[in-house]
């Protein structure tokens, strides 16, 4: 019974910190697309 | 700084004499709300165990001040709709207002005005939900004290969420936490008063106290910050 | 690789995978059931570190807040709303995993618990945060408001916290009154999963904020394009 409720909350967190982060990098990689090279300071 | 204050709170209640905004929508609105809590909440309902009264009595104080929670918003919302309208606040700014007199005079305009809203909400509630009245001069004292926290912070947060876009959807979204302080505190004080419970009503008006003290000074402070060159 | 990654996020990312692993096996697998908790114990392993991790995010933004309104400069605007929105979402885990843990041990999801009660409400006070940094704004004015906003945001997280205490202290004992027989090998799984999230939110926090400045940068670009095409019209 107490193994789902851990199962929730792991799922919830560490699942939550991966959607997070791959959403983080579709949209850092979407938009530095558009941005020219000369712009991208604080990347590196 | 009072005078700007004085000259602020003295124009803003002459725009809600002219348009009675306040009188004519926000407080039938409130009335409205008080209604609609002996709907949701059936009057013959009582709680099994305590006495005779009425769960809508006895839940009388807190269904009270989330009404004026409710119209206070409308109000916020109203005080700065007044001024987004063609970058007034702007125009404050250049005739030289004191930013935190702008501030104490768009509180003291609200108060006013939110003043006026309870009276005739808490005579509403009273007659509505049939309520005692225990300690009157406490429950003037939290009405009063309460007043100047939701106004203050309110103000504060009003306009930082003023702008011609969006603001109607975030000022309830920013002010209502911060609110809750307030909500908890006046409820527990009014509950108090009118039926004379066991808890210290007079403890819960000086953290309402308090309360106001610290939004009237963080919003004399920020004031500034939040309207130049906005 | 990726746009936003570069060296030191590889580094910081890797460690955190690693952590991660050492944190699952040791919370999940090796270290025991508590003796009151049960297996549920091991949801605080999430819990905790997530409540900590949040507010180390919410200094980040406080701090982030003050120097942005000393210098403004667009850099520490955007520390601050990185921070806070990776505070925000540590805050919602910390609010879940409580959730989840508090069914088994008190048999309900939620207890007027002080703790829980000013957290939520601290919760959705970083939405409101987070929603003013949406505005439809000129930069500057609404990075002055955030940063208005941040500052302002600790005194109320202060203010609700005192109020709600007193509130439950006046009318009742503390909630619950469970005693943890912590043993070391729990206090190390704890440790792991406070260092494996709290790599991850650092790793968070600089992806988060490379977005921000390409986002900040496309608007300045779709500006000048703006004004470029203002001024062939005008010739």
């Amino acid at each position: 019974m107490y193994w789902n409720f851990v199962a929730v909350g792991y799922v919830a967190v560490y699942g939550g910190v991966v959607a997070y982060a791959l959403w983080l990098l579709a949209r850092g990689r979407r938009l530095s697309s558009q941005v020219p090279e000369e712009r991208r300071r604080f990347l590196d | 700084m009072l005078r700007d204050a004085w000259l602020m709170a003295v124009k803003d209640l002459r725009i809600e004499f002219a348009t009675r905004v306040v009188t004519g929508q926000i407080l039938p609105f409130g009335a409205l709300v008080l209604i609609l809590f002996g709907f949701s909440i059936s009057p013959d309902l009582t709680v099994v165990g305590t006495d005779r009264r009425s769960m809508l009595a006895q839940a009388a104080p807190g269904l009270f001040w989330v009404t004026v929670l409710l119209a206070a918003l409308l109000a916020l919302g109203r005080a700065f709709a007044v001024e987004s309208a063609d970058g007034n606040l702007d125009a404050l700014k250049m005739a030289g207002l004191d930013p935190a007199g702008i501030f104490l005079g768009k509180v003291a305009a609200v108060a006013v005005q939110l003043l006026l809203l309870e009276v005739v909400l808490g005579l509403g509630a009273f007659l509505l939900y049939a309520t005692p009245l225990h300690d009157p001069v406490m429950l003037l004292t939290t009405v009063i004290l309460a007043t100047a926290g939701i106004t203050a912070a309110g103000t504060l947060y009003a306009a930082l969420a003023s702008g011609l876009r969006v603001r109607d959807t975030l000022v309830p979204l920013l002010v209502l936490p911060v609110l809750a302080p307030v909500l908890l505190a006046a409820g527990l004080a009014t509950q108090a008063a009118v039926f004379g419970s066991a808890d210290n009503g007079w403890l819960w008006t000086a953290l309402l106290g308090v309360f106001a003290l610290i939004y009237l000074a963080v919003g004399m402070l920020a004031f500034g910050l939040i309207m130049e060159e906005s | 690789m990726t746009a936003t990654s570069s060296k030191v996020t590889r580094v910081i990312g890797y460690s955190a995978l690693a952590f991660t692993a050492l944190a699952l096996l040791f919370g999940l697998v090796i270290s025991g059931p508590e003796v009151n908790m049960r297996d549920s114990v091991r949801l605080l392993y999430v819990h905790v570190p997530s409540i900590l991790t949040a507010y180390l995010c919410f200094g980040i933004t406080l701090v982030g807040s003050v120097i942005y309104l000393r210098n403004r400069s667009t850099f520490w605007d955007l520390v601050a709303g990185s921070a806070a929105e990776v505070g925000t979402l540590y805050l919602a885990f910390a609010l879940i995993t409580g959730a989840v843990w508090g069914k088994p041990t008190w048999g309900t999801y939620w207890e007027w618990d002080p703790r829980l009660t000013s957290t939520a409400v601290m919760f959705i006070m970083y939405l409101g945060y987070l929603a003013l940094r949406r505005m439809e704004l000129p930069h500057e004015v609404r990075s002055r408001r955030a940063a208005v906003l941040g500052v302002v945001n600790i005194i109320n997280v202060i203010v609700v916290h005192y109020s709600v205490q007193w509130w439950r202290g006046l009318h009742q004992g503390r909630t619950f009154g469970l005693d943890p027989q912590i043993r070391d090998m729990q206090y190390f799984s704890w440790f792991l999963g406070t260092v494996a999230l709290g790599l991850i939110a650092a790793w968070l926090i600089i992806h988060r904020f490379r977005v921000g400045w390409l986002e900040r940068q496309l608007d300045e670009i779709h500006l000048e394009e703006a004004l470029v095409e203002r001024r062939g019209e005008g010739v």
